[in-house]
């Protein structure tokens, strides 16, 4: 009983954790067609600006919840005006450009910050179930993604601005003829995907710890996230989120986590094949 | 004489020096780095061909390059002669193509989300080779060695006789004249009507059906030969190197492909090659000068190639030939 305990807790944090790395992600391209490839990166800049600052002596909930996001949203509109909005409507080159981007990056990154962070001890230490212990971070990282899902929904679906921007997003031109600044919309838009981002990179750096290189592992996996769930951002990272990290994490509870990890890669080529634009390409077509 | 035969002969040309004049005048150390520039230049060609031709962005060219060159290296090092493992190092990522083909494009899979299965097929390999380590690990005699990758892989021999190795600078010449088979072959392919098809594809795939031709199978039949050149690569950088690892179904080298062919311009041939060589040589350049981080210097000429010069340089100095001979034309009008 308290093994299976256990194993739904691991379970719900497989799916939490990918659908956090995959939100920030998931905006962008379903708000605004852009595949974002340096979207690892923001990650990794989110995790270096958490731990450097904390390490500064900020304050540990500020450092993560505040200036990680904000650092990332800022460079996330500097990338936005200076590189992405000249390719609008063109997948494949923000894939191509955005992926330069990330190599630059990658250098910066160990040129100016190295290799060698001093690394930050998740809070909460450790919860009893019955025979086993498990982290309390673990539990933060999922109440966490379970609020942002349900404060994006609400920001999109019941704001003004969240009003604007999937008036935008399904018409630009009309948005733009009713008076709304669609260049705007866009760079926010933008900054909001990589705000989440760098709040995705910040919460898991003191799990996976911070190294320039670290984007590539989240990358793949959040680029395969988002686009087996098609082009609808919250329900298709959702479904399909919920779908890869159960059963990648199942199977590394029957095997080995290298199978987990072939077995995610192998759900989703069967997936695209079965529906060729995603989860949201045939069921919740009309969610956010 | 038209640009397209003005080219041709070019590229004849070219080649002539490539195999007979380069190894006259450069030193032995220089002609081993040349040889692997030329494995990676055939690489580069066959997702040149898939990708600028076919219109299918594969992001698993790595997939067939990397099979190829571990067939390679189990085959060689079970049988112990080099003949037919390489044929195998070709055929087997054919198979592998020919069944993912089948699998997309019969699925009606398009554009970034085949990206993805391309993606997510070559990094199954990844994994699962690199999780091979330790000695339960093998085929026949030969170990996969995980993340260590197989040493010591033997090199190609003179065919039926082991005794015969091509190695070292030996390998240059017959690189070079593989790369020369290659890219003229690819060149008769899309000369054929086979090639005309698949550029129609790439242009409009309803059109081209509404005429009766079965994109599907055309489009599989081209990734399966993209596949078999890029396997070939692969063992010839295995052979080059004695050595194969995980990293040839990474990302980052997936990246390094998909940069070779924008650099030199999606759509041409010697534009692959081009890219190819001037990445590969500007990278080994800046780790040995150690002038700049590599990844600062590639990634910000990645992006402002895909912002300044969409076309990639080919192109670009095709057109500005182009306006030249016009210019002069008038002028003598």
């Amino acid at each position: 009983m308290d093994l299976a305990v256990v194993v739904v807790i691991q379970i719900l944090y497989a799916v939490a954790s990918l659908a956090l790395i995959s939100i920030g992600l998931a905006i962008i391209f379903g708000m605004m067609g852009v595949i974002n490839f340096a979207h690892g990166e923001f990650l990794m800049m989110g995790g270096y600006a958490f731990i450097i600052s904390y390490n500064e002596g900020v304050n540990f909930w500020i450092a993560m919840l505040v200036v990680a996001p904000v650092t990332v949203a800022v460079i996330g509109v500097v990338v936005e005006r200076l590189i992405i909005r000249h390719l609008y409507g063109r997948v494949i080159e923000t894939v191509l450009a955005t992926w330069g981007l990330s190599l630059f990056l990658i250098g910066l990154a160990a040129t100016v910050l190295g290799y060698h962070q001093k690394g930050v001890n998740p809070p909460f230490g450790t919860i009893r179930i019955g025979a086993y212990q498990e982290g309390g971070y673990t539990f933060f990282v999922i109440l966490v993604t379970l609020a942002l899902m349900a404060a994006l929904y609400a920001g999109f679906k019941y704001t003004r601005w969240g009003l604007i921007a999937r008036g935008t997003m399904q018409n630009a031109p009309m948005a733009s003829g009713i008076g709304v600044n669609v260049d705007r919309v866009y760079a926010t838009t933008f900054g909001i995907g990589a705000a989440l981002s760098g709040l995705a990179g910040a919460i898991l750096a003191p799990i996976a710890g911070v190294l320039p290189e670290i984007g590539v592992t989240y990358v793949v996996k959040a680029f395969i996230t988002v686009i087996g769930g098609g082009a609808v951002a919250l329900a298709g990272t959702g479904a399909a989120s919920f779908l890869f990290g159960a059963v990648s994490q199942a199977v590394t509870f029957l095997s080995r986590p290298v199978v987990g990890e072939v077995a995610l890669l192998v759900v989703a080529i069967v997936l695209l094949r079965l529906l060729p634009l995603g989860i949201t390409g045939r069921y919740f077509r009309r969610g956010l | 004489m038209n640009r397209n035969a003005a080219g041709l002969w070019t590229m004849a040309g070219l080649s002539l020096v490539l195999v007979f004049g380069v190894p006259a005048v450069v030193e032995t150390f220089a002609l081993i780095d040349f040889t692997l520039f030329i494995a990676m230049a055939i690489l580069s060609l066959s997702l040149a061909f898939v990708w600028g031709f076919g219109g299918i962005l594969c992001f698993g060219q790595s997939a067939f390059f990397g099979l190829g060159a571990y067939t390679y290296a189990v085959a060689v090092i079970n049988m112990g002669e080099s003949t037919v493992p390489i044929l195998l190092g070709i055929l087997l990522p054919v198979i592998l193509a020919l069944v993912l083909g089948y699998f997309m494009f019969y699925g009606r899979v398009s554009d970034v989300y085949l990206a993805v299965i391309t993606l997510a097929a070559s990094l199954v390999f990844y994994y699962l080779i690199g999780a091979s380590a330790g000695d339960e690990y093998k085929i026949g005699s030969a170990r996969l060695g995980g993340y260590n990758g197989m040493p010591s892989v033997p090199p190609i021999n003179v065919p039926g006789d082991p005794s015969k190795p091509i190695e070292y600078e030996a390998l240059y010449v017959p690189a070079a004249v593989l790369l020369a088979i290659v890219y003229f072959g690819l060149r008769a392919l899309l000369a054929s009507d086979f090639g005309r098809v698949l550029v129609s594809i790439r242009e409009n795939e309803a059109r081209t059906e509404l005429l009766g031709y079965d994109a599907r199978w055309n489009k599989t039949i081209a990734l399966a030969i993209g596949a078999g050149v890029a396997g070939l690569a692969g063992v010839l950088f295995c052979a080059w190197g004695a050595y194969v690892s995980p990293t040839v179904f990474s990302l980052v080298f997936t990246a390094q492909i998909i940069m070779w062919i924008l650099v030199g311009g999606l759509g041409t041939l010697s534009g692959a090659i081009l890219g190819c060589v001037l990445i590969q040589y500007l990278a080994t350049w800046l780790g040995e000068t150690k002038i700049a981080d590599v990844n600062i210097v590639l990634g910000a000429i990645f992006v402002a190639i895909v912002l300044l010069v969409p076309s990639g340089f080919v192109p670009m100095f095709a057109r500005v030939g182009d306006a030249l001979i016009r210019r002069r034309g008038e002028a003598e009008s």
